[in-house]
């Protein structure tokens, strides 16, 4: 008798132009069948009526704090909150302490992920030793150890000479840069965009230019190295133009977007909500509406969460003192969703940007329901209504600015490698035979 | 000023008129606030700021414990919603906060049941300051709707005026401001009726002109080359006084950069109003504290 299956459900895989109805059968941690009507039995069989059922999603820029900040997040805690979010796989950031800037820090984290993670946990490592943009990082070594990318990301690569040799460096390995896109000469020590909501509050403001101008810079350095690029977080409509324009070329750059990005402007602060404060900062509605149509035409290739915990007592303080970033696993797709309910995107379209444009662009494995692939399945309620409560999230982060917000659509049973790591409350769709 | 109405400011600016009798009686106090505990947070040093609201407090009999803290709590280890824990468990009745963090007032009263009122916080409002600056003009002028005021200097910087954009423009009155390029946020077309990086233009038909203080250290940072260009190109002289309404009055803030943004002669002159400016301070700031306190209106400003 075969493990799963997973009966009735609407198989949304992008990769092989799939959007119908289909069972699924998962023998051990292997998809052996898709097929219109799978009379098997199987150990376990989930009824999937009305319900998406997706390759398991794939977040590129997640920060799990561990080595270093295990009172933010451990590898563990992460990933039970990307399997609650609907995440099979995800790709960690390198600014840990201390920072994976070398093979040994590598392989605790993909060891600590081997042992304590309920998904498959990927790692970047740093650019450069310590993140501090001086000299290079490990990166041979660091490629042995296995790790999918480079990003100093939190920080930008201001130095265009030391980026150019990493770019080089780094194309012995295939591995791609992750560009944190910030110009930190001309942002200043800032907390959100500049525009007119720092008008009204008095904060110092992050212009969009210093986005878009390392963009260009980077770009025009792909270019004329023909390596590729890969920009984290894109935030400014500049942003969205400049990469438009540059894969219009042919130039190899591919890009990432946040949930927050495309669904809050720099309103959302409200009064000093540092919940609210993250890098990039949130924009304002004409750039919203850029990411929005980024996302819709394909230059922005990626949705990835940039879930960044942190501690309470680190954002509970004065604005400007008060830690960037915000928690983004368990609240990932529902807010994708909504471009598919406001009739941005399709559901396929919507969750290529989850899966399969994901693993596309770092070159990971999974992002799609192949026959004989490992079976990471994401199975989603579009029309499920719930309520953000912080407190119950599996992250140990609280920080999100959507507490006690309405969502509509959420994931509901995450499968990795033919085995359930979650199934949501309540959620009676598991039969076991 | 952001939350308050233009009735609020007219509320706020008849009772400091009122205040102002109690200050220039012999005996200098009246009982209303007594038995009420005042603190001055101050994590920032003003020394006239601080002075204003301490007189203000007493001469309404009220308890003021002033506490400076200068930024030293968060080098203790102790955060700044621990210190309001703290203070807040000696049960005072309102906290006066100074902080040089944008929004610390708004947080602290998050945090807090009992009232706070902005004493300046970082680059965001002074709510007094605007309130002392209206009633100053409003004594000299009678009214504030259609006056030509002029707000030169530092604008993007500066917390006295934003607070006086947004309340000014509440009141009527037409607002222009001047600065160099550097010293203008983007949108400041939004919050002003005309701008100008020329001072000479500014000037004419004015009513009222107040300078700013230039942070001296700002200069530094290349958003001009030196004090001296700046005065050349920002300083209010005599000269600018003759293109202004023949009774046009001369405001500022304090402390002033004599011969930086404002020369001597001016500043001496018949027309600066910047000692009303200080004793308004006080008359302002027992309204705020009476009206906050005494007659019961429960708002954070
Ligand atoms: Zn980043």
């Amino acid at each position: 008798m075969d493990d799963l299956l997973i009966k009735n459900g609407r198989l949304i895989d992008p990769a092989n132009s799939m959007d119908a109805k289909m069972d699924i059968l998962v023998s051990k941690d292997k998809i052996v069948t898709i097929a219109p009507k799978i009379s098997a039995k199987a150990k376990t069989t989930i009824d999937a009526n009305k319900l998406w059922v997706t390759p398991g999603l794939i977040d590129i820029h997640v920060h799990f704090r561990e080595p270093g900040y295990e009172y933010k997040e451990t590898i563990e805690s992460g990933s039970k909150s990307a399997a609650a979010g609907g995440f099979t796989s995800v790709v960690a950031m390198a600014n840990t302490n201390p920072v994976n800037d070398c093979a040994q820090v590598t392989e605790f984290i993909l060891e600590k992920a081997n042992n304590t993670a309920v998904i498959n946990v990927h790692t970047v490592g740093a650019v450069t030793k310590g993140i501090k943009g001086e000299a290079l990082a490990e990166i041979g070594e660091m490629a042995k150890a296995g790790v999918v990318a480079l990003s100093d990301d939190g920080k930008c690569l201001m130095n265009p000479g030391l980026l150019r040799d990493a770019m080089e460096y780094a194309s012995m390995f295939d591995l791609v840069i992750l560009e944190h896109a910030e110009d930190q000469s001309l942002c200043g020590k800032w907390s959100i965009n500049e525009g007119r909501t720092s008008n009204r509050l008095g904060l110092v403001g992050a212009p969009a230019a210093g986005e878009d101008s390392i963009i260009a810079r980077d770009i025009t350095l792909s270019k004329y190295l023909n390596i590729p690029i890969h920009f984290c977080h894109v935030s400014t409509a500049g942003s969205v133009d400049l990469i438009r324009q540059a894969k219009k070329q042919g130039v190899l750059v591919t890009a990432e977007a946040t949930p927050h990005h495309f669904t809050l402007t720099e309103d959302a602060v409200g009064s000093y909500d540092t919940n609210c404060k993250m890098a990039p900062p949130l924009r304002s509605k004409s750039d919203v509406t850029a990411i929005i149509g980024g996302l819709m035409d394909g230059t922005i290739d990626c949705i990835a969460t940039d879930h960044a915990p942190h501690n309470v007592v680190e954002k509970e303080v004065e604005f400007d003192c008060a830690a960037f970033g915000i928690v983004g696993l368990e609240t990932a797709v529902p807010l994708a969703m909504s471009l598919v309910n406001d009739g941005h995107m399709k559901p396929s379209d919507l969750i290529g940007s989850l899966s399969s444009k994901p693993a596309k662009t770092l070159n990971l494995s999974g992002g799609s329901l192949d026959i004989g692939s490992q079976a990471d399945i994401t199975i989603i309620d579009p029309e499920l209504e719930w309520i953000v409560e912080p407190s119950k999230f599996a992250t140990k982060g609280r920080n999100t600015p959507f507490g006690g917000k309405r969502m509509r659509g959420r994931a509901v049973v995450t499968i990795v490698k033919g085995r359930v790591v979650y199934k949501f409350n309540g959620k009676d769709i598991d039969s076991d035979e | 000023m952001e939350d308050l109405t233009p009735e609020d400011i007219s509320q706020i600016l008849n009772t400091s008129k009122l205040m102002k009798g109690i200050s220039e009686r012999d005996v200098k106090k009246a009982p209303t606030l007594r038995g009420k505990t005042i603190i001055n947070m101050f994590a920032e040093p003003s020394t006239r700021t601080r002075t204003s609201f301490e007189i203000a407090g007493k001469r309404l009999s009220a308890d003021v414990i002033n506490i400076s803290t200068s930024g030293s709590s968060m080098s203790k280890g102790e955060s700044l919603k621990d210190m309001v824990a703290n203070l807040e468990a000696m049960r005072p009745d309102l906290i006066v906060v100074r902080h040089k963090s944008d929004g610390a007032p708004a947080m602290i009263s998050r945090w807090t049941n009992c009232t706070v009122v902005n004493a300046g916080d970082g680059r965001h409002e002074h709510p007094t300051q605007s309130l002392l600056d209206m009633m100053t003009i409003l004594e000299s002028k009678r009214k504030l709707e259609g006056l030509n005021v002029v707000i030169f200097g530092d604008i993007k910087n500066s917390r006295v005026a934003r607070s006086n954009m947004i309340g000014m423009k509440k009141m009527g009155m037409n607002i222009t401001v001047c600065g160099p390029k550097t010293m203008l946020p983007l949108y400041v077309e939004e919050m002003a009726d005309n701008v100008t990086t020329s001072l000479a233009d500014a000037v004419v038909g004015a009513d009222v002109i107040m300078a700013l203080r230039i942070q001296t250290e700002r200069l530094e940072k290349a958003k001009f080359p030196n004090a001296r260009e700046y005065s050349r190109l920002f300083g209010l002289t005599l000269s600018h006084l003759k293109k202004a309404k023949h009774n046009a009055i001369v405001l500022h803030p304090g402390p002033i950069n004599q011969g930086i943004e404002i020369s001597p002669e001016v500043v001496e002159g018949q027309w600066s109003v910047v000692l009303d400016q200080v004793t308004n301070g006080v008359a302002v700031r027992m309204a705020t504290l009476y009206l906050l306190l005494g007659a019961g209106l429960q708002k954070t400003e």
